[in-house]
């Protein structure tokens, strides 16, 4: 019998609670309010009264409302049936629940998260008296372009025997499927879902590796750049506007992955809806299936309640997790972590914690840490490998990155991809800062070459600094070259263009071949009598590399503008800069 | 029958505590004093102990007065006849039209299901090239005007309202001054669109606690009639003013504060707010203008801050112009690919060019010489601030669009624009 306790207070989303029985840290309870059932967590326990956030707005809560825990903690449904949908931070599936209640999110309705109509073709994979644990697979259904397996329930400790498997069929999710004995004779029937924790990491692997393999995003400048690894993590931090959204919209399209989780989480409902309404349109090029297939929306929006927006971040690693239990690459993005630390920030202020820097709690550091923890490249028992790539947006008050939440992130993730107010200003977009952010992980090109041109950059950058001082009649027409160079890459190779068809993702030969083009006329030594007229030829070779951009890869179009450049720098070009033959061999230019 | 409270145990700003039972959150109490009787709100329940936030402010409370419980929160009336009247932060009429007490609705509601939403689509034209073009405003778009004190931003709200063709118009005012009340009046009137808006209006004088309400019950009334199909705009000013309620009230009830003194919960309270503009399918719309006044010209400052992580983009007024950098329309690209096919090209060249307009500038002030390049840029900067930015140009898109393939020419070569050969083709001004 699970515990029952009443009312004794109310503050916001905070509600103080007398229970004599016993319950646990984390443990769901629901408040019984005029005739409404409001989930709620219990996230602090003092003698027999219990603090709990509540996942509603709590208008109508009175003193003496009573409240019934459950015995469980907040957790999901794991199975067939997730990919496609969307659900608010809890996992209550958004489009069914417009269906039962209509435009508003009325407070205190809950929904199956797995659909338990739908039949799934199940195989079964083991036999009666083979030997499985948790995370084995007894069987798979296919779902979307994948493989699902169906698994022994992550919290199934220690080793049990088959006893029955279902015969090749349809099931639904709630269908009996299998039941296993443990060590000690009792039977156990499972179905094709379970739950999970959404707070605790899902840890059924043999080992972790180390992330090396680049995820390819066909963003220019993270894929030659910045890279991110497979199983690794990178935040985006910017002040508003700098495009944040846009740029994880972008990853969500165009990432090399199996499956993405997007977790909108308290930011404008508006972008998820973008999403949702495009995604079903676009086709997934590895799989030939629409987008949403391989897509899961976790949509905890801005206005919907703050205590679901603390557990929208852990729902959807949870799924990411999952997935990866499958041997598939998932990419979760989450759009802002900035939101879910304000969260718990406003928490711990009901809680009356100590706090910490800008009224943060003290442990904020140790939770963001954590949750970046939960990405990871992972050896599963059988051999296969998955990994969950995590990548979070953070919203620094002030566009300022020297605030807690943006520092705490830096000292975790493997990539920092630091937008830049100046440069999206000046609709420099991707507007991540070339030279600021950086990225532990390996690139397609190798680091030398890529040095290289980055060389280039930030002498560029450093001479734009010293005209400022000193002038452009102040600068040697060598060193207005090397600026012009840095301009030029910028424009053309740094920039993309989101909104462009072709230019919006570039695949990894592309961006091989088009770099090649980039590192020759970087190491090129380019001859020019006066400055103004190099401006122009730069101005002429941007605007012809700019088409090229737009065409489509190795089309006529292409092929002539290609040439056309390449021409228009061979008039120029006498040679090629001191020290650099080894990039150029480095980078297999002729 | 309710019970009547005449104890008050504590009052500390504008929040009182009473010991009561039975009492919900959030429920309206009224509370009698020797000024009059106003409501209140509970805003916290400890056992029996209840508190409440006095609309009318603690001022003159007496620890004697008595308070009665409605039973209910706090609730507006909302029908057709609210079009024309002006009442008051707390729904009380402030002109001399009769108070309204039929078909009271719940303010401050459930959100919108995002899976309910559409992708907004229609433009809403102002004749500003600086939003037209530049900065496209879209029917169902959040967005406030950053201004600092002393701008035309109330001009330029009132000339947008009139400007864009909506059903309706719901104008909030907090800690509004007077002149500036009757300034919105007396342009709606002028427009011929007074009967058309309703008002909800708290001026610098009236109690602080009142202007809190005034974002929840403008956008509830403006959520009904969208739901009935009207396309509603919703202005609201200043929300700065509507931040320092928050602040005051969140500090005398000892809070811990975030950023300089703001509550850590600015962010969702404004959100909640903002978010209530929609597109409904099959039905209206809730277009929301708001103006957002910067305290010292600090975009940093929490109130603006938080707001542009909110607000689908923001206009930046400065100096009597909308800035083009720091503006913002993040809707634009859902209705720019529709209007020209050079629209968006227009766009982001114009703005890359003035960009680079300000370096010279820079460059300039320093006493370098300037170049022929830094010439042309001049002579550009002079024309896309007297043509496009300057706020009393009022020309349709498409002119506005002519005007600047104009402008390219009469400053640049084709290829300094950075523009793609096929529209330079198509856009580019013929010789003489
Ligand atoms: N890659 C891009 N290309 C073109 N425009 C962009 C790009 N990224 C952002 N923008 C513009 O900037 C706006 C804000 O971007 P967004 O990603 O929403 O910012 P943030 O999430 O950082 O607040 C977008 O609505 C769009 O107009
Ligand atoms: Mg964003």
């Amino acid at each position: 019998m699970s515990a029952k306790g009443k009312v004794s207070g109310v503050n916001g989303n905070m509600i103080t609670v007398e229970v004599s029985d016993k319950i646990a840290m984390n443990e769901v309870g629901y408040v019984l309010s005029n005739g409404k059932r409001l989930k709620s967590e219990i996230i602090r326990i003092n003698g027999d009264t219990a603090q709990m956030q509540i996942y509603e707005i709590s208008g109508g809560i009175k003193v003496g409302d009573d409240v019934e825990f459950t015995g469980e903690m907040l957790a999901v449904e794991l199975g067939p049936g997730l990919l496609g949908q969307i659900y608010d931070g809890l996992q209550n599936p958004l489009p069914e629940l417009a269906a039962r209640t209509g435009f508003f999110l009325e407070p205190g309705v809950y929904l199956d998260a797995l659909d338990r109509q739908k039949k799934w073709a199940f195989t079964p994979v083991v036999g009666k008296g083979e030997t499985v644990a948790a995370a084995d697979t007894l069987g798979t259904v296919p779902e979307a372009a994948f493989t699902h397996r169906i698994m022994v329930p992550f919290s199934f400790l220690g080793e049990y025997t088959v006893d029955w498997i279902a015969p090749e069929g349809e099931y639904a999710v709630a269908d009996k499927i299998a039941v296993i004995k443990d060590a000690g004779g009792n039977s156990h029937d499972l179905t094709m879902m379970f739950e999970w924790p959404v707070k605790r990491a899902v840890k059924c692997y043999s080992e972790r590796l180390k992330p090396v393999k680049p995820m390819v995003t066909q963003v220019r400048l993270i894929d030659t750049f910045l890279p991110v690894a497979l199983g690794g993590t990178f935040c985006i931090p910017g002040p508003f506007g700098a495009g944040k959204t846009v740029l994880q919209q972008t990853l969500s399209r165009h990432a090399d992955v199996d499956i993405v989780i997007i977790a909108a989480c308290g930011e404008r409902a508006g972008e998820v809806v973008e999403t949702l309404k495009e995604f079903p349109e676009l086709t997934d090029p590895k799989t030939g299936r629409s987008l949403m297939e391989r897509t899961v929306i976790i949509a905890n929006t801005s206005s919907m309640p703050v205590a679901s927006r603390e557990a929208s971040v852990y729902t959807a690693v949870t799924l990411a997790e999952y997935y990866r239990q499958m041997g598939l690459n998932v990419l979760l993005i989450a759009d802002s972590t900035s939101r879910w630390a304000q969260a718990m920030r406003e928490m711990s202020g009901r809680l009356e914690e100590i706090p910490g820097d800008e009224a943060f709690p003290a442990y904020l550091e140790s939770t963001i840490a954590a949750f970046y923890e939960r990405a990871g490249l992972v050896r599963l028992k059988d051999g296969s490998v998955g990994s969950v790539t995590i990548g979070g947006t953070v919203s620094p008050a002030g566009g300022n990155f020297d605030e807690p939440v943006t520092q705490a992130t830096l000292k975790v993730v493997g990539a920092f991809l630091g937008l830049s107010r100046e440069r999206s200003d000046a609709r420099k977009y991707p507007a991540i800062h070339p030279l600021e952010s950086w990225s532990k992980y390996k690139s397609l090109i190798p680091s030398s070459v890529t040095g290289y041109v980055y060389d280039v950059m930030r002498k560029s950058a450093e001479i734009d600094q010293m005209m400022k001082v000193v002038g452009e009649e102040g600068t040697s027409l060598e060193d207005f070259l090397i600026y012009l160079k840095g301009e030029y890459v910028d424009a053309v190779y740094f920039q993309q263009n989101s909104f462009d068809p072709v230019d919006a993702a570039v695949p990894t030969e592309r961006q091989h071949r088009y770099f090649k083009l980039i590192v020759r006329i970087a190491a090129a030594n380019l001859k020019f009598t006066e400055k103004d007229e190099a401006r122009r030829w730069f101005a002429g070779l941007r605007l012809k590399t700019l088409d090229l951009n737009g065409t489509a890869y190795l089309s006529d179009e292409f092929l002539r503008i290609e040439k056309e450049i390449e021409a228009f720098v061979e008039e120029r070009r006498d040679g090629y800069l001191p020290h650099s033959e080894a990039v150029l061999k480095a980078a297999e230019v002729k | 029958m309710d019970k009547i409270y005449s104890k008050i145990e504590s009052i500390s700003g504008n929040v009182i505590t009473v010991k009561a039972k039975n009492v919900a959150y959030g429920e309206l109490a009224e509370i009698t004093t020797s000024f009059g009787t106003s409501l209140a709100e509970v805003i916290k329940l400890d056992r029996d102990m209840v508190s409440l936030q006095v609309f009318a402010g603690g001022r003159g409370v007496s620890t004697g007065d008595s308070v009665r419980f409605l039973g209910n929160p706090m609730r507006v009336s909302f029908s057709d006849n609210l079009l024309g009247r002006v009442f008051t932060g707390s729904g009380e009429p402030r002109d001399n039209g009769p108070a309204l007490s039929e078909n009271l609705i719940t303010i401050a509601g459930p959100s919108f299901n995002p899976a309910k939403r559409i992708v907004p689509s229609k433009i809403v034209r102002t004749g500003i090239p600086m939003i037209d073009l530049f900065n496209t405003l879209v029917e169902s778009q959040k967005l406030p005007i950053f201004s600092i004190s002393g701008e035309p931003y109330n001009e330029l709200l009132a000339r947008i309202a009139l400007q864009a063709e909506v059903d309706m118009i719901i104008l909030g005012g907090m800690g509004l001054k007077y002149d500036d009340y009757l300034y919105f009046k007396e342009t709606l009137e002028e427009g011929g669109a007074l009967s058309r808006t309703i008002m909800y209006i708290h001026t610098a004088s009236d109690p602080t606690v009142e202007c809190l309400m005034v974002p929840d019950i403008s956008l509830a009334v403006a959520e009904k009639f969208a739901l009935q199909g009207k396309r509603v705009l919703v202005l609201l000013t200043d929300m700065t003013n509507f931040a320092d309620a928050k602040k005051e009230i969140s500090i005398t009830q000892e809070q811990v504060p975030s950023n300089r003194g703001y509550p850590g919960d600015l962010y969702s309270q404004l959100a909640s707010r903002y978010e209530k503009a929609v597109d409904i399918d099959g039905a209206g719309s809730i277009t929301i203008l708001a103006v957002t006044t910067m305290p010292g010209d600090d975009v940093t400052h929490p109130v603006p801050d938080n707001t542009g992580y909110i607000t689908e983009g923001q206009y930046y007024l400065k100096g009597g112009r909308i800035e083009p950098f720091g503006s913002l329309s993040r809707l634009k690209q859902q209705v720019n690919a529709k209007t020209r096919e050079d629209h968006r090209t227009i766009m982001d060249a114009m703005i890359k060019l003035y960009a680079s307009y300000k370096d010279t500038l820079e460059k300039k002030s320093m006493g370098f010489s300037l170049s022929g390049w830094d010439e042309k840029l001049l002579k550009y900067g002079y024309l896309f601030e007297s043509k496009m930015m300057n706020l009393s140009v009022n020309i349709p898109l498409e002119e506005a669009l002519d005007e600047g393939w104009k402008m390219l020419a009469e400053c640049f070569d084709k290829q300094e624009t950075g523009i793609k050969t096929e529209l330079i083709e198509k856009f580019w001004p013929k010789e003489g």
